[in-house]
C-alpha cells in the first residue's frame, strides 16, 4: 500500500477484517454517517452498509456493553469511543464485565473486543478531551493494551487486536492521525503483540517511549547523537500489555541506562511501572536510576503556552538522557517545572 | 385470572420453585455456618417471577441476571450441586469457584450470567440481541434487573438503544419493593416502572410476579411479541422478597406486618393449593414434591462438601486466553503465593466475626466482611 497516513492505515485495517470475517462489525459515535469524529471510519458505512457500521446515540458504557454481549456469543465487535476521556464513562463495563467476564465465568466465555480511542494533548482541548490515560488500562488484568505510533504498526496492530481473543484497549493518539509512515502491502500485514520494534539502535542509553513519545524519542535521540555525541536506543513497546519487557532489559543490560517517556501523569504511570520492573529484573545492570519524562501533574489546561509545557517534548528526553548519563549540559533550569 | 398448564408442566413449575426455595434456605444456613462467603442474596419470595418468566423461553433463548440469581441458574437447568458448589467456592462450581453467589454462569444453558453491577447487565443482554438480530436467528434474550437498577444510567441508555437498533430483548423488572434497603416510593419518581420505557419507545407491561400463572401469561406474551416483531418490550414484575437484601440485612427499613402481609401471598403454598384444588396432585403428592427437593439440596451441599476448592496453581488460568505465539508478558508474574499458613484461613469456618452480627443485630452499618446468621423463617 506504500506509504499513508495513520488513520488511512487504521481505515484499511478495519476494512480489510471487515472484509475478512463478518463477525467483524463496528460500533460508535458518529462513525458512519459523519465518517468519525478523527475520520477513521470514513467511507465504511458506504461500502459495508448500517447493519456492520453502526451509528451510536451518546451513550457511553452501553455501547462498550453491547459490545462486551455480542463478543460473549461470537461476534467481534470494534466499538470507537471519541476520546480517551470518554472511556470513563465506561469504565464500568470494560473493566467490571469487559475485563473479568472470562475470568469471572470461569473460562466458559471469551470477550474478543477492541475499543478505540484516540488520546492526546496539542489540540487545545481543555481538561476533559486531552488525556493520556493508558496507564488506567494497563492497570486492570484481563485487558490488553496497544499503543501505535507509526502507522504501519496502527495497522498491523488493529488487525491483531480484531483476531484476538481478549477485550483489547486499542489507544490511538490525535496528534498521528494525519502523519505518514510506509504501511506493507498485504491484508495479512499482522503486528504481534508483546513484540516491541526498536526504533533506533544505541548504545549509551535506552528510552522507552509510549504512544506518540516513541516518535518524540526518535528526535531527542537525532539530538543527542549530532549535538552531545550519545547514542540512544529508543524503543517503542507498541504493546503494554503483554509487554516486551525482554526486549527492554536487554537493551538495559547494553546501555546500562534508561529514560521512560510518556505524555500520562507520573503517579503510577506507564514509567513508574516500568522503573519498577526494571529495577527489580535488571539492577545490576544499572548505572543510573531509572528516569522518568512525563506529562505534568495537573489537569490539561486550554491556554496554548500552558498546553505546550504540559507534556513532554524533545527538550526534556534529551535533558533526562544526559542526566541519566551524569553528562554536564543535564541543566534542570531548561527543563519544564 | 390465566388458566393451568399440562399437569406435567404445572407440575414441573411447582417443583422448580419448591427446589429453589430449600436451595436458598439451605444456603442461608450454609452462609451462617461460613461455609458459603461475601454476599449472600437470596430470592425466596420471587421463585414465582423466575420460574414463571424463565418458561416462557425456549432452551435456544438467553436468560441473564443479576447479583440475586441462584434460582436463575437452577431455572435453566444448571445442577443445584454446581449451584451450591460454585457458593463454596469450590472447583465444581458453575463459574470454577470465580465468582461466588453474585456470578453464576452456565453457557451450556444459555444462561448468561449474574452481574454484581447494578444495571451492568442491561447493555449485554442488548448485546446478546443485536447479536441474534445479526446472524438473523428468532431468538429472545430476557434480562432481568430489580427495581433499582431502573435508576441506573444503563437502564435509559439501553433501552433506547435496543428500541432503536429493534433489538429482540424483554427487559424485566423484578420490582420486589426496595433497592436494598431503600423502598420504591424513596428511590424512583415513577413508581409504576412498566412506564419507565415509553419515553425511551418500549412499550410496557405487567404481571403480578406472586403468581407464576400470570407472570408465565405476560411473559409467555412478551416474549412472543419480541420474537415477532424484533424489538423490546418491559415488563415489571410485581413481587417481594421475604428475606433482607442479602443476609447481612438488618432489616430496619420495613416492618414486620408488611412482611407478613406478603408472606400471605406466599407463591409457593398458593400455586401447590392450586394444584390440589384442581386435582393437579394431592397432598401426598406436594409432601413429596417438598421431600425430593430437600433431599437434592442434601445432595447439593455434599457435592459442594465433597468438591475440591480450586488448586493454588491454578490461580493465573483464564485471566487471558494465552496465545502460545506472544512472547510478551501478560502479568507480572503468574506464580501464585504460597498458601497460607493456617487452614482456618480457607476453610473460613472458625473465624465468625462475631462484632460484625452482634452489630448487626443491634442495627448498626456493618459496611465490611458482612456476616449475619440464617433468619428465624428457614424451613
Amino acid at each position: 500500500m506504500g506509504e499513508m497516513r495513520y488513520r488511512e492505515a487504521l481505515n484499511a485495517a478495519l476494512r480489510e477484517e471487515l472484509m475478512r470475517d463478518d463477525r467483524v462489525l463496528l460500533m460508535g459515535e458518529d462513525i458512519g454517517v459523519f465518517g468519525g469524529a478523527f475520520k477513521v471510519t470514513d467511507g465504511l458505512l458506504e461500502e459495508f452498509g448500517e447493519q456492520r457500521i453502526r451509528d451510536t446515540p451518546i451513550s457511553e458504557n452501553t455501547i462498550v456493553g453491547i459490545g462486551v454481549g455480542a463478543a460473549m456469543v461470537g461476534l467481534r465487535p470494534v466499538v470507537e469511543l471519541m476520546t480517551i476521556n470518554f472511556s470513563l464513562l465506561a469504565f464500568d463495563q470494560i473493566v467490571n464485565h469487559a475485563a473479568h467476564i472470562h475470568y469471572m465465568f470461569g473460562g466458559q466465555v471469551s470477550v474478543p473486543l477492541v475499543v478505540r480511542m484516540p488520546q492526546g494533548a496539542g489540540h487545545q482541548l481543555g481538561p476533559t478531551h486531552s488525556h493520556c490515560l493508558e496507564a488506567l488500562f494497563l492497570h486492570v488484568p484481563g485487558l490488553l493494551v496497544a499503543v501505535p505510533s507509526t502507522a504501519a504498526d496502527a495497522h498491523g496492530l488493529l488487525k491483531t487486536a480484531i483476531r484476538d481473543e481478549n477485550p483489547v484497549i486499542f489507544i490511538e493518539h490525535e496528534s498521528l492521525y494525519g502523519t505518514r509512515g510506509e504501511v506493507p502491502d498485504d491484508p495479512e500485514h499482522l503486528v504481534d503483540f508483546g513484540r516491541a520494534r526498536i526504533a533506533r539502535e544505541g548504545s549509551d542509553v535506552t528510552i522507552v517511549g509510549i504512544s506518540r513519545m516513541a516518535i518524540t524519542a526518535e528526535r531527542a535521540a537525532a539530538t543527542l547523537a549530532s549535538e552531545h555525541g550519545v547514542s540512544a536506543e529508543v524503543i517503542d513497546p507498541r504493546t503494554l500489555r503483554p509487554l516486551d519487557l525482554d526486549s527492554i532489559i536487554t537493551s538495559v543490560h547494553k546501555t546500562n541506562r534508561c529514560v521512560t517517556v510518556e505524555e500520562g501523569w507520573p503517579h503510577s504511570g506507564v514509567g513508574a511501572n516500568l522503573a519498577a520492573l526494571i529495577t527489580e529484573q535488571a539492577f545490576d545492570d544499572l548505572d543510573a536510576p531509572v528516569l522518568r519524562v512525563t506529562g505534568a501533574d495537573i489537569p490539561m489546561p486550554y491556554s496554548k503556552p500552558l498546553e505546550d509545557i504540559s507534556y513532554p517534548h524533545e527538550l526534556q528526553i534529551v535533558d533526562a538522557a544526559l542526566k541519566a548519563l551524569n553528562l554536564a549540559g543535564a541543566d534542570g533550569a531548561r527543563a519544564r517545572p | 385470572m390465566s388458566s393451568l398448564p399440562e399437569p406435567d408442566v404445572a407440575r414441573e413449575w411447582l417443583q422448580t420453585m419448591v427446589l429453589i426455595r430449600r436451595f436458598e434456605e439451605r444456603a442461608g444456613e450454609m452462609y451462617a455456618r461460613a461455609k458459603v462467603g461475601g454476599f449472600l442474596h437470596l430470592s425466596i419470595g420471587e421463585e414465582a417471577t423466575i420460574v414463571g418468566s424463565a418458561r416462557a423461553l425456549r432452551q435456544s433463548d438467553y436468560l441473564i441476571s443479576t447479583y440475586r440469581s441462584h434460582g436463575h441458574a437452577i431455572v435453566r437447568g444448571t445442577p443445584p450441586e454446581n449451584v451450591m458448589a460454585e457458593l463454596f467456592g469450590k472447583v465444581d462450581g458453575c463459574s470454577g469457584g470465580r465468582g461466588g453467589s453474585m456470578h453464576m454462569f452456565d453457557l451450556s444453558r444459555r444462561f448468561m450470567g449474574g452481574y454484581g453491577i447494578v444495571g451492568g447487565n442491561l447493555p449485554i443482554a442488548a448485546g446478546i440481541g443485536l447479536a441474534c438480530d445479526y446472524r438473523g436467528t428468532d431468538e429472545v434474550t430476557l434480562c432481568t434487573f430489580g427495581d433499582g437498577a431502573s435508576n441506573q444510567g444503563t437502564f435509559g441508555e439501553t433501552l433506547n438503544l435496543a428500541a432503536l437498533w429493534r433489538l429482540p430483548v424483554v427487559f424485566m423488572v423484578t420490582n420486589n419493593q426496595f433497592g436494598m434497603g431503600t423502598s420504591l416510593r424513596r428511590h424512583s419518581a415513577v413508581t409504576d416502572l412498566q412506564r419507565k420505557g415509553e419515553s425511551l419507545g418500549v412499550p410496557g407491561l405487567r404481571c403480578d410476579g406472586m403468581d407464576v400463572l400470570d407472570t408465565h401469561r405476560v411473559l409467555g406474551d412478551a416474549v412472543q411479541r419480541v420474537r415477532q416483531e424484533r424489538r423490546p418490550v418491559l415488563v415489571e414484575a410485581v413481587t417481594y422478597r421475604f428475606r433482607g437484601h442479602s443476609m447481612a440485612d438488618p432489616e430496619q427499613y420495613r416492618s414486620k406486618e408488611e412482611v407478613a402481609h406478603w408472606r400471605e401471598r406466599d407463591p409457593i403454598p398458593a400455586f401447590g393449593d392450586q394444584l390440589v384444588h384442581e386435582g393437579i396432585i394431592d397432598e401426598a403428592q406436594r409432601a413429596q414434591i417438598d421431600t425430593e427437593a430437600v433431599q437434592r439440596v442434601d445432595d447439593a451441599v455434599a457435592f459442594a462438601e465433597a468438591s475440591p476448592f480450586p488448586a493454588p496453581e491454578t490461580l493465573y488460568d483464564d485471566v487471558y486466553v494465552l496465545d502460545p505465539l506472544i512472547s510478551g508478558r501478560y502479568s507480572t508474574t503468574t506464580t501464585p503465593p504460597p498458601a497460607p499458613s493456617h487452614p482456618s484461613e480457607l476453610d473460613g469456618s472458625e473465624e465468625i466475626p462475631h462484632q460484625i452480627t452482634t452489630a448487626l443485630a443491634a442495627g448498626e452499618d456493618a459496611s465490611a466482611g458482612d456476616r449475619a446468621p440464617a433468619g428465624e423463617d428457614a424451613a
